[in-house]
């Protein structure tokens, strides 16, 4: 085959077998691969309603057709499972070359079913694969594990493990690749914990097939030079990391800031992708095949946080800074790191911070809950101590574990969680970008920026300008998005190289290394069947219509300085066309026909 | 003037499309295993470093090659192979001091770099010109004048 593998590796924990099956080149057609096929394999394999922790949850690594080519920053890969955050499927990609590494060990997919009896980890040499004892490794953070199994294993081999957060079942635990990129969000760290797997470490040899040559050459040299010619891919990204977006965001007034109280932080310049590169940048860093390198490799001097390690990203930076009222950089980095080395979602982790400094604020938890730390917004001290205390649940640290819905609820004020369907939103104020608002709500993993990134058209003018204020045409933009997205996301694509490409680079790219004629049309209903798919596994996994919503401070409580003042959300004014445009009822549930149409029914 | 391939580690982001592009060229499909170039990446320090043939002037694998299928046509700056010679002993792989001859199973060759016929892939694949390929006499000269600009500007101060 060429682009897939063909081989699907099985691995069952509970019973020790290791099955090697044929990929069903039919659903890798309609679901291309990576978030759309392993989402179509967990929709058929798992029942919606089970506990995403307990043994009857799988676990599914999947890098995507393009993934380990050369088709450029297209080398990502997907972890797939019910979500103990959301109780959602989740779908958390992540690039480094961790995903081309199982390809080139020959296969299109790892899904890990059961639980182990014992700290586990699987160790898969080509066509040797093995599942062995991790005792020695168990209770290690990211970059103790990853060496210590690279010494019992290959030292060259790609390791994707958790930190003592999975172990621990923190709700938003990430899965590590190659110590610094993570499957963050929605807690997939939590899952393998749950199923006493400490990693899976890879080697491989084999080759990726390419179907036709010569247009695959041509296809690659032609994205290419989209991707690094454009202003935004080509140099925003790489001189200064995807934290550019920190005073992008404050000028357009909305940058939430101190938990979604305001959409506008006068210090933020000193938490931005400017000063990073300026004070705490060593070099950029690239996943595999990545023509961008928005990785940044950084360095941070101060004493009482020296440290050396990767990151922020934006969100992260936004997170433990403008969310929480924090200017201090060197905390906020060392936040990241702590994050890297725990394996924790920083997205989740600095919203869940803000929630708590915003309860404590309000008086609705106290010193006595926090075991005496007073936290106040601004408190950066405090914030770095409650990522260690997260991410190893030590006293308060237990109840951030898990995640801002939850400890809000504890307190009897869940509508102090900034959250939708129980993910939080990430760094973008759906008050002052109306679009982006929508996504939130529509999310089929929650609170999730990536899956419709409407900042590009809204806030960036990418690939052209729309009124970031404006509701009209936000439901269609949203849905070309998503869809969009999905059908990308399942290539191995990066979102990033959207900025310079579209369905018609990647389609053609498919088409070249497949060797199955993807048009447009293809390409885009491909996303749109993913995007219906995971929305029929919410919808039987216990959400409703009255869970595509937004927190009532977006909807209510106006932003209070900056450029955007006085903006709330208008989601009411959207989710109805949303939902016609989508070809869905007016309680959000596909119609027949558009099943049908999609080959779902 | 000759030209040879360039390194620069402190430009190198570990992305890997030179490898990619070298296995892709060479046996139109991607396989790392079997690429001239490889990058080693230190996760800790996050710091890359691409490796390939250096086409040594007195080059071990010419030296210890029995049939004179690893080979110097007079006048070159390339080491060459000539797989009819090969008789697949690997002695070139256990004399190269930088490991960067390699015997490779599935194509019953022996692997290393040949500047793609005065064209290296690689090169061309690289997104942020860690790996070059230029003339011997100005190899070396940014690095040389990065240093002699840190001369300059403290005379300059001085001054």
């Amino acid at each position: 085959m060429n682009g897939w593998t063909g081989v699907t590796l099985r691995i069952n924990l509970s019973t020790g077998d290791i099955k090697k099956e044929a990929t069903n080149l039919k659903d890798a057609k309609l679901f291309i691969g990576a978030r759309g096929l392993a989402s179509k394999i967990l929709y058929d394999e798992i029942d919606a309603k089970i506990d995403p922790l307990s043994p009857a949850n799988k676990l599914i690594f999947a890098p995507g057709p393009l993934s380990g080519t050369m088709a450029p920053s297209m080398g990502r890969y997907d972890v797939v499972c019910k979500a103990p955050l959301t109780n959602l499927i989740a779908g958390s990609n992540s690039g480094g070359s961790f995903g081309p590494e199982v390809k080139f060990a020959g296969y299109d997919m790892i899904i890990i079913e059961g639980a182990a009896k014992k700290p586990s980890y699987i160790w898969i040499k080509d066509d040797k694969v093995e599942i062995r004892d991790a005792s020695a490794v168990w209770g290690k953070n990211v970059p103790d594990t990853t060496d210590a199994l690279r010494a019992e294993t290959d030292e060259d081999a790609k390791v994707a493990c958790i930190g003592p957060a999975g172990e621990k079942k923190v709700l938003f635990a990430s899965i590590m690749n190659e110590m610094g990129r993570a499957a963050g969000r929605s807690g997939v760290g939590a899952v393998m914990g749950s199923k006493l797997l400490k990693a899976v470490v890879v080697v491989g040899t084999n080759p990726i097939k390419i179907a036709d040559p010569e247009a695959f050459e041509k296809a690659v040299m032609t994205a290419r030079k989209k991707i690094t010619e454009h202003p935004v891919g080509g140099t925003g990204l790489r001189m200064y990391g995807t934290n550019v977006l920190i005073n992008i965001l404050n000028s357009v007034g909305s940058l939430p800031t101190r938990n979604f109280h305001d959409g506008y932080f006068p210090e933020a310049d000193k938490t931005g992708g400017e000063t990073l590169t300026a004070k705490y940048v060593t070099r950029p860093r690239g996943c595999f095949s990545c023509v961008i390198s928005c990785g940044r490799a950084t360095k941070v001097t101060n004493p009482k946080y020296a440290s050396e390690g990767e990151g922020p990203e934006y969100e992260t930076a936004w997170g433990f800074g403008a969310d929480c009222g924090i200017d201090d950089m060197d905390a906020i980095i060392k936040a990241n790191y702590i994050c890297n080395d725990l394996g924790i979602d920083t997205i989740t982790m600095g919203s869940t911070i803000a929630c708590a400094m915003d309860l404590y604020e309000n008086g609705y938890i106290t010193t006595k809950d926090t075991g005496g730390m007073a936290i106040p917004f601004g408190s950066a001290e405090m914030m770095v101590k409650m990522v260690e205390m997260t991410g190893n649940r030590e006293g308060f640290g237990d109840q951030l574990a898990e995640g801002s819905y939850r400890l809000a609820s504890r307190y009897g004020h869940p509508e102090f969680s900034m959250t939708a369907k129980k993910q939080e939103m990430a760094a973008y104020d759906p008050r002052g970008v109306q679009g982006i608002g929508l996504n939130f709500a529509t999310n089929n993993r929650g609170g999730c920026h990536v899956r419709g990134y409407t900042i590009s058209p809204e806030v960036l003018g990418v690939p052209f300008k729309v009124d970031q204020h404006a509701t009209e045409g936000k439901p269609e933009l949203v849905i070309t998005f998503q869809n969009l997205t999905a059908a990308l996301d399942s290539t191995g694509a990066c979102l990033f190289t959207t900025f310079g490409i579209g369905a018609d680079d990647l389609a053609a790219l498919m088409s070249a290394v497949t060797g199955i004629p993807y048009s447009v049309e293809d390409f885009m209903k491909a996303g749109e069947r993913i995007w219906n798919l995971e929305r029929l596994f919410d919808l039987k996994s216990g959400i409703t219509a009255k869970d595509d919503s937004l927190p009532e401070r977006m909807l209510k409580d106006p932003i209070m300085t900056g450029p955007s003042k006085g903006e709330v959300n208008h989601l009411d004014k959207m989710l109805p066309e949303y939902y016609k445009l989508r070809g869905w009822d007016t309680k959000g549930i596909p119609t027949q026909e558009k099943l049908t149409d999609l080959t779902l029914a | 003037m000759a030209k040879f391939i360039m390194i620069h580690p402190d430009k190198c982001t570990g992305c890997k499309n030179c490898v990619a592009a070298c296995s892709f060229v060479k046996e139109h499909q991607i396989r790392p295993a079997a690429s001239r170039i490889h990058v080693y990446n230190w996760e800790r320090e996050q710091v890359s470093v691409p490796m390939m043939c250096q086409q040594c002037n007195d080059a071990p694998c010419v030296s210890v090659c029995p049939t004179g299928a690893m080979h110097r046509v007079f006048g070159s700056s390339l080491v060459e192979y000539d797989s009819t010679k090969c008789i697949r002993c690997r002695m070139c792989v256990q004399a190269c001091p930088f490991g960067n001859a390699v015997y490779d199973s599935v194509t019953d060759k022996i692997i290393k770099c040949d500047t793609c016929q005065d064209n290296p892939a690689c090169v061309a694949a690289c997104p942020v010109k860690a790996i070059e390929y230029v003339e011997e006499d100005v190899a070396t000269r940014s690095r040389k004048k990065a240093f002699a600009k840190k001369f300059k500007d403290a005379f300059q101060e001085v001054a």
